[in-house]
């Protein structure tokens, strides 16, 4: 679709032939996990935080099996910044939309004068719509503090 | 005498407490490394997160997940559910604690390309020889 | 310099050690945590959120402003991770100024 995958793998150095299939069969059904717990918030354990470090995981170890810049090839630094900033800004977004219409701020039943729906029914939906902005904002934060971190600023190879 | 033995046996859940919290305090001040030190921080926050969520239990209680529609038809007993107020502000805890953890690696990185040592009294030493 | 810190440290658990006697027991359903506000919620928060996972609806409605800040928290500490460690290809390592 957009990059060539084939040619930033091969020129990575050192590759090896197991770890590259494990984790490239493995990748998605983490990211799968990750959108799971971030989901069902609601009714078992888990929530914005949760998933969001899950998610964030499942980057980081593409970026220990296949070198920093494939995994910088994967989610580029544009996407990662863009996506924190809208993580975070979804938050308080929803929250300054409720104080504008009438109510306080971050009380969700006010924002039934947009879309009429049951007040308590907003309250589920408001807390659904932030955790959604805590998964995004997390998940990308912890791919930017690996990358600084592995390669000491200079982000031309990882661990 | 013998009730005080008693009560200082049954109170057994916060001798562990404080001796997990000790070993992470003797580390943050005892040792010269930098790296031992923020690894003594971390025990010191586990120790001070387990504590916290400990005061929110309660003998015979359930976790506080419940069935929706049973709880809207009947409602629900205190007695029965554990507290999730503690819960609820020690994620806040945990994700300060890595915050803090990221941050302070990232100066340690930037300590060890200036003065080429993680050793507390070298880099003091360090310091003085340039001027201040 | 460690005997001193091991003699800080005994001394630092011995007081926190005299204090926890006062605390109350392990499981108990009276203590002072497990009152006012916490009994509200438990009792509560079901019929106004319609969420059955209390620590969600706690965390996401009745305590918002906490969930919205750690997430600065977070931000910020991204930020100042990338201000710390990075740099551009034509910094020397042996010229950058202690300012």
């Amino acid at each position: 679709m957009r990059t060539d995958y084939d040619s930033v793998r091969a020129q990575i150095p050192q590759r090896d032939m197991i770890v590259e299939t494990a984790i490239r069969l493995m990748v998605p059904f983490i990211q799968l996990y990750g959108l799971y717990v971030i989901v069902h918030g609601h009714y078992s354990p888990g929530g914005g935080f949760q998933g969001g470090v899950v998610l964030g995981a499942s980057v980081i170890l593409l970026g220990l099996a296949y070198g920093l810049p494939f995994s910088k090839e994967y989610l580029s630094e544009g996407t990662n910044i863009v996506m924190a900033n809208i993580g975070a800004l979804i938050f308080t977004g929803v929250a300054a939309i409720c104080a504008f219409l009438g109510g306080m701020f971050l009380d969700y039943s006010a924002l039934t004068r947009i879309i009429p729906i049951d007040p308590v029914e907003w309250r589920s939906l408001g807390i659904f719509l932030v955790e959604v902005g805590v998964g995004m904002g997390v998940m990308m934060i912890m791919v930017s503090i690996y990358w600084d971190m592995a390669s000491a600023g200079k982000m031309d190879e990882g661990l | 005498m013998e009730n005080l033995t008693a009560e200082i046996l049954s109170k057994y859940n916060y001798w562990i407490y404080v001796i997990l919290m000790m070993i992470g305090f003797y580390a943050m001040i005892g040792k010269r490394n930098l790296v031992k030190k923020l690894l003594g921080m971390n025990i010191f926050q586990t120790a001070i997160i387990l504590f916290f969520i400990s005061t929110g239990a309660k003998s015979g209680g359930r976790i506080p997940i419940l069935d929706k529609y049973e709880v809207l038809k009947n409602g629900v007993d205190v007695n029965t559910i554990v507290n999730p107020l503690p819960h609820v502000l020690m994620l806040t805890a945990i994700v300060v604690g890595v915050s803090v953890t990221g941050v302070a690696l990232a100066v340690m990185v930037r300590i060890y390309r200036k003065y080429g040592t993680l050793e507390e009294d070298e880099i003091l030493q360090k310091i003085e020889e340039e001027g201040g | 310099m460690k005997a001193l810190a091991l003699v800080a440290t005994f001394v630092t658990g011995a007081l926190l050690l005299f204090s926890a006697g006062d605390f109350a027991e392990w499981g108990s359903h009276d203590s002072p945590p497990n009152r006012h506000v916490s009994v509200y919620y438990v009792e509560n928060a079901v019929e106004q959120t319609h969420v059955p996972n209390l620590v969600t609806a706690v965390l996401g409605d009745y305590r918002g402003y906490d969930t919205m800040f750690e997430l600065v928290v977070i931000y910020c500490a991204g930020t100042a991770v990338m201000a710390i460690l990075r740099r551009r290809e034509d910094e020397e390592d042996g010229k950058e100024d202690v300012s």
